[in-house]
């Protein structure tokens, strides 16, 4: 791909005969924000670091602008990282922090005094260049490491989990800010992430990872609404998985059995017949009926499952239930209050029906992993 | 009344240990030669001892031998402690070990080993074999000590320093040593007061040509304590103190 920054291909990586990451292909586009998300251990800080030159590769290669960067050494690429721990000089200050990187490449005097300026103004720092790092707080020390990485100019900016040492209000602001500075500077961003909701809210694309593979690379949205794996349903979002037989393969949909009933499928997913298939809804997908309520809903009917509520969780804006449906299975739904129904009355025990619109189910191969 | 308890056994045992320095640093100024009664005040002692230029020399050999080997200890021990530290390498974990033989043989065996060893090598008593003994016996603890501060170091300075286009060398001066500075310090100050009062080993490989100041006591002590003795160990004793102090104040932990 032409507008491709970063090529890796076949990148494994082995810690004493451990491999921890294995056969990543990837292609980097110039000016993403691309986030690697994935639980801990799944290889994602491996793969950064991989990027940045602080571990040697294994397997594989990487190429940056065309140019092979296995031989190049950290200090010598042209990409710089934000660390998880900031990782600021403590003896330095600010100013001097900020500076380390363009001083070793020969910037001195007002050029330096400029750049400097620049890249704290950019992250609204300016008047704190004197000062240490242990006399600033959490949020300000990141902003320091953000600049510093910056102030390189680097092709890629790489970030280790930079916000997960915030409290939550401030990680919400600088999710904000991030991704306004990574659309202003333009600059290829790879985030690492083990929040889903940090992931979806802030990348152009994201691969998920898991054990050292990427499960899928794709926009938020899809990741979201068309997850490629079970693994990848379950870690974004919330997910209600049920279990389903397949009983006859059409060219255009699918005839399940599900909850004892008959159901179509519309999507033209290939599965065996005889086989079992995991349907993938969303909480908020689903709508929960009262059996007067659904007397009202002549489209439904057919489709409706039988479920009786188990836990009612009240959220101000939203209401969240835990229903079981007949066969056991306990699915997770959200209601939120708006014109079509402004009371959210449920009470513990009472029957209701769960249906969702035509189409919405994602269909997964089955695996037998709760 | 259980805190008078421990307040009173906490008194005994600082008696126990700072008594007689007290009575030393207190004779030093007693005006009689040899009761050990107080006489009243004097500074005579402190003066004859400024008069006695033999001895001043002598203090002198062992100030220059304090200074001299105990910044080369420093050099070394402090690169030993980060070649343990960054670098993997066959035998680590030995060297490691072999720094606390060197911390806890006793200093009648150094002595003699060495000894044998600058007697087999054909070289000459005197500054040099004086002063190879003293690296040798201070390099251990100004590694530990700055081992001791490595250990707690956040890898990631190192990492990010590389990141932003550091060389090793580049590295280490910039980002290691200045964080490593008070442990660096304090080590030196270390081998300071080691090197400066060091019987022992120095008793065995020193030679003719150059006398030193815990040596040169000791044989005035054989004859008698002279109140210029107590007048001399009083003020190594406030030198000693100086350094330990700073020791301690450069080690404390500092905000990051």
């Amino acid at each position: 791909m032409s507008d491709s920054i970063l090529q890796i291909r076949g990148l494994g990586k082995a810690f004493g005969g451990d491999w921890v990451l294995e056969g990543i292909d990837l292609d980097i586009r110039r000016g993403e924000f691309l986030t690697l998300l994935g639980p801990s251990g799944c290889g994602k800080t491996t793969l950064l670091r991989l990027i940045a030159g602080l571990e040697t590769v294994s397997a594989g290669s990487l190429h940056l602008q065309g140019r092979d960067l296995t031989p190049i050494p950290a200090e010598r690429r042209p990409v710089n990282t934000v660390f998880q721990s900031y990782a600021l000089f403590p003896h330095l200050t600010v100013f001097e922090n900020v500076a380390f990187g363009p001083r070793l490449q020969g910037v001195k005097g007002a050029e330096l005094r400029r750049r400097v300026a620049d890249a704290l103004e950019t992250v609204k720092l300016g008047e704190l260049a004197a000062r240490r790092p242990g006399q600033l707080s959490g949020g300000q020390q990141q902003r320091v490491a953000i600049a510093r990485a910056l102030v390189n100019q680097p092709l890629m900016l790489l970030l280790d989990e930079p916000l997960s040492a915030l409290d939550y209000k401030l990680r919400k602001q600088m999710q904000l800010e991030l991704k306004q500075l990574q659309r202003r500077l333009g600059i290829t961003f790879v985030f690492v992430t083990h929040d889903q909701e940090e992931a979806l809210s802030m990348s152009d694309r994201v691969a998920v990872m898991n054990a050292g593979r990427i499960e899928q690379l794709d926009t938020p949205r899809r990741v979201y609404e068309d997850p490629a794996s079970l693994f990848v349903a379950r870690f974004v979002g919330e997910a209600n998985l049920l279990p389903a037989r397949v009983l006859e393969q059409r060219p255009d949909g699918l005839s399940l059995e599900l909850e004892g009933k008959p159901f179509e499928a519309a999507r033209p997913q290939r599965f065996e017949p005889g086989g079992r298939v995991h349907l993938l809804l969303r909480p908020e997908d689903l709508d929960v009926w009262s059996p007067e309520e659904l007397r009202r809903q002549p489209e439904y009917q057919a489709r409706a499952l039988a479920a009786t509520v188990e836990e009612v969780i009240y959220k101000g804006a939203e209401v969240d239930l835990l229903v079981r449906l007949e066969s056991g299975v306990q699915v997770a739904a959200t209601a939120f209050f708006d014109e079509e129904d402004p009371t959210l009355e449920y009470q513990r025990g009472e029957r209701v029906f769960v249906t969702w619109p035509a189409g919405w189910e994602v269909l997964l191969p089955f695996e037998d992993a709760s | 009344m259980n805190r008078w308890l421990k307040g009173s056994y906490l008194g005994l045992v600082y008696l126990f240990f700072y008594l007689p320095i007290g009575v030393l640093a207190v004779f030093s100024f007693n005006d009689s030669k040899y009761r050990l009664t107080w006489q009243g005040f004097t500074w005579r002692w402190y003066e004859s001892l400024l008069a006695n230029e033999e001895l001043l020399q002598v203090a002198l050999n062992s100030v220059l031998l304090a200074l001299v080997s105990a910044t080369l200890a420093t050099l070394l021990g402090t690169l030993t402690a980060v070649t343990l530290y960054r670098y993997r390498f066959f035998g680590k974990k030995l060297l490691f070990g072999l720094l606390y033989v060197v911390i806890l043989s006793p200093d009648i065996v150094m002595g003699i080993s060495l000894l044998i060893l600058f007697v087999s090598l054909q070289l000459p008593l005197g500054f040099w074999t004086l002063l190879l003994a003293h690296i040798t016996f201070c390099l251990p603890f100004v590694a530990v000590t700055v081992y001791g501060r490595l250990s707690g170091f956040d890898d990631t300075l190192t990492e990010a320093a590389r990141d932003l286009g550091a060389s090793e060398w580049v590295t280490f001066r910039r980002v290691l040593l200045p964080l490593l500075m008070p442990a660096v310090i304090a080590g030196w100050l270390l081998s300071f007061t080691l090197s400066m009062d060091d019987v022992i080993i120095s008793y065995f490989v020193t030679g003719p040509t150059f006398e030193i100041l815990p040596l040169k006591i000791y044989s005035m002590v054989r004859i008698g304590v002279k109140p210029e003795v107590n007048a001399l160990c009083t003020l190594m004793l406030g030198i000693t103190l100086i350094m330990v102090l700073a020791a301690h104040f450069l080690l404390r932990e500092q905000p990051t």
